[in-house]
């Protein structure tokens, strides 16, 4: 199946002579949920800008469902709703107004069950007739949610979606972002949580300095980057790691009641028989046992710092 | 080209400009008709009767064309400016740049909504000046068409403003320090024909001259130039107005980074 948005070769640089991205070549499969992962400034924004045109490439070419977004602009719009990270909305305006005032902009016939569904699905109802002005920040975010989601785009970016939103939203985002992709939607977010991509995403892209350093299967990019420790809890505290131990390059903590032993799973071996062979041999009591895998953050921090 | 419009979109931003002006019915409406009220109470009234007729013309109806011209004017600028603008300055301009939106389309909802506000307003004040001077217009025709040329045209000059503007006091710049001076050196309140010669050459350098000389014809058969001569002007006007609005379109100027 072609790719639902292809970039090639995409640069920008700003008038101010700042360049954000450089020879960004990117594919998103359709369907899928594809987390962005960079610093503040690393060019995520840029980037979704734009895709959605409101930013100009310098060059390169961007196909949105096989629709250029420079010569054919309408079609690949249409496909594409798009939550932007600042809270920007019509102070003055309703729920209600604000939300079918983005489905007329795409062109779209008015259709009230729809923009009720979309409000009903971010717990918006209640407050449609309200201005947005009287609205809470994290209220502020499911309008321009629910903008987005008027227009039925198979195509959501969420720029930063959880920046400064609290526990429940973050929740019924994530709930609701799965749902879409139920739909067949596929959702594009940027973010520099990592617990989000942890979470949300099926492949990560990691961007620094405006240049894509990676992209790979969620699963994959933690299996294969990811190292695992394991845990041993002491029965009696050590001062110091034993003589004999000291080749596996324990790390003692927790005042000497715990060890800490690092290994690749995809090395040939991981050596832990031997370790424990050695902490027999050593006479050293093993209370319990525990394993442990590196979140993305560390592999994300890793990769960042070996790219700068 | 009509026909591949996203006509709904022409709709949305249209309706949303004009939900803005009932939402200020107040300031929008009332304000511009309470000015009028006052300029027919001072020179209608108080000065008028000790003026003499300007061609044939009472003074208190001879200056009926003027005000709507100059309520036409500075309400044009300033309802496309503003409409353009504050999604600029708010941020929500984002909307309409990701939307499948063409700048035909854009001009469209924000100057068809401008020019739509102020036609009504213009013929709000037309309705108020009946109540106080009795009205006979000659060529209604060419004033409906001076009046759409005119709003249509500075409601594009107050969309290129808006655009260009990068702050709110930029917004009230040109209205103030050119459009005001121009438009009460216009011919609002005189026929040129009353200045001394030097200053009747130097108006007619002044564009809004041939706006209310046009306006003034149609309601009285006459004019301080030819009919010809203002129609003329005020399409050139309208054609400079498109060109700024293209080339900033083509351009990004201002939109697009």
């Amino acid at each position: 199946m072609p790719p639902v948005i292809s970039i090639a070769k995409l640069s920008k640089v700003y008038g101010t002579g700042h360049q954000a991205l450089s020879e960004v070549d990117l594919e998103i499969r359709r369907g899928e949920i594809f987390a962005l992962l960079g610093p503040n400034g690393a060019g995520k924004t840029t980037l979704i800008n734009i895709v959605c045109g409101i930013v100009t490439a310098s060059s390169g070419r961007i196909l949105v469902d096989g629709h250029d977004i420079a010569t054919d602009y309408r079609a690949a719009r249409k496909a594409i709703g798009l939550v932007p990270q600042e809270l920007t909305t019509d102070a003055f305006e309703t729920v209600w107004a604000t939300t079918s005032f983005t489905r007329g902009l795409f062109g779209l016939k008015p259709n009230p069950a729809h923009i009720e569904r979309v409000l009903r699905d971010l717990s918006l109802w209640d407050k449609r007739d309200s201005r947005i002005m009287t609205l809470s920040g994290g209220m502020k975010r499911r309008v321009l949610i629910a903008k987005a989601l008027s227009h039925e785009p198979r195509i959501l970016f969420l720029d930063e979606p959880t920046a400064g939103v609290d526990v429940e939203l973050r929740q019924d985002m994530w709930r609701l972002v799965r749902g879409l992709r139920d739909q067949g939607v596929t959702v594009i977010l940027t973010t520099h949580y990592i617990e989000e991509a942890e979470e949300m995403a099926d492949r990560v892209g990691v961007i620094a300095k405006g240049r894509i350093i990676l992209v790979e299967e969620k699963v994959e990019l933690m299996r294969k980057l990811g190292k695992k420790q394991l845990i041993l809890q002491l029965q009696a505290p050590l001062s110091a790691v034993p003589e004999a131990l000291t080749h596996h390059h324990l790390e003692l903590a927790a005042s000497g009641r715990e060890l800490t032993y690092t290994y690749d799973t995809q090395a040939e071996g991981t050596g832990i028989a031997n370790l424990l062979a050695d902490f027999a041999a050593a006479d050293i009591e093993v209370g319990d046992l525990s394993t442990r895998q590196s979140s993305l953050e560390d592999i994300f921090v890793d990769l960042v710092r070996t790219s700068a | 080209m009509m026909a591949g419009m996203n006509w709904p979109a022409v709709r949305a931003i249209y309706l949303f400009e004009m939900a803005r002006f009932w939402r200020t019915a107040l300031q929008s409406i009332v304000a511009p008709v309470v000015a009028t009220s006052l300029y027919f109470v001072v020179f209608g009234a108080a000065i008028g009767s000790r003026v003499t007729a300007v061609d044939g013309v009472a003074y208190g109806a001879f200056i009926v064309p003027g005000l709507m011209m100059l309520s036409l004017l500075t309400q044009s600028i300033a309802n496309a400016s503003f409409g353009i603008y504050f999604p600029r300055f708010a941020g929500t301009i984002y909307e309409i740049l990701s939307a499948p939106v063409s700048p035909v389309e854009i001009v469209f909802g924000y100057v068809g909504a401008a020019a739509s506000k102020s036609i009504l307003i213009g013929l709000i004040i037309l309705a108020t000046a009946a109540l106080f001077v009795p009205l006979h217009i000659e060529h209604p025709v060419m004033m409906v068409v001076f009046l759409l040329l005119t709003a249509v045209t500075f409601s594009l000059f107050g969309f290129v403003i808006g655009l260009w503007a990068d702050g709110f006091e930029r917004l009230q710049l040109i209205p103030l320090l050119v459009v005001t001076p121009l438009t009460f050196l216009g011919g609002s309140f005189y026929a040129i024909d009353m200045l001394p010669p030097f200053w009747r050459t130097v108006s007619l350098f002044n564009p809004v001259v041939y706006l209310i000389s046009g306006f003034r014809w149609s309601f009285f058969g006459k004019g301080d130039v030819s009919l010809a001569v203002s129609l003329g002007m005020t399409l050139l006007f309208l054609v400079v107005c498109l060109a700024a609005v293209t080339w900033i379109f083509k351009t990004g100027y201002r939109l697009k980074s």
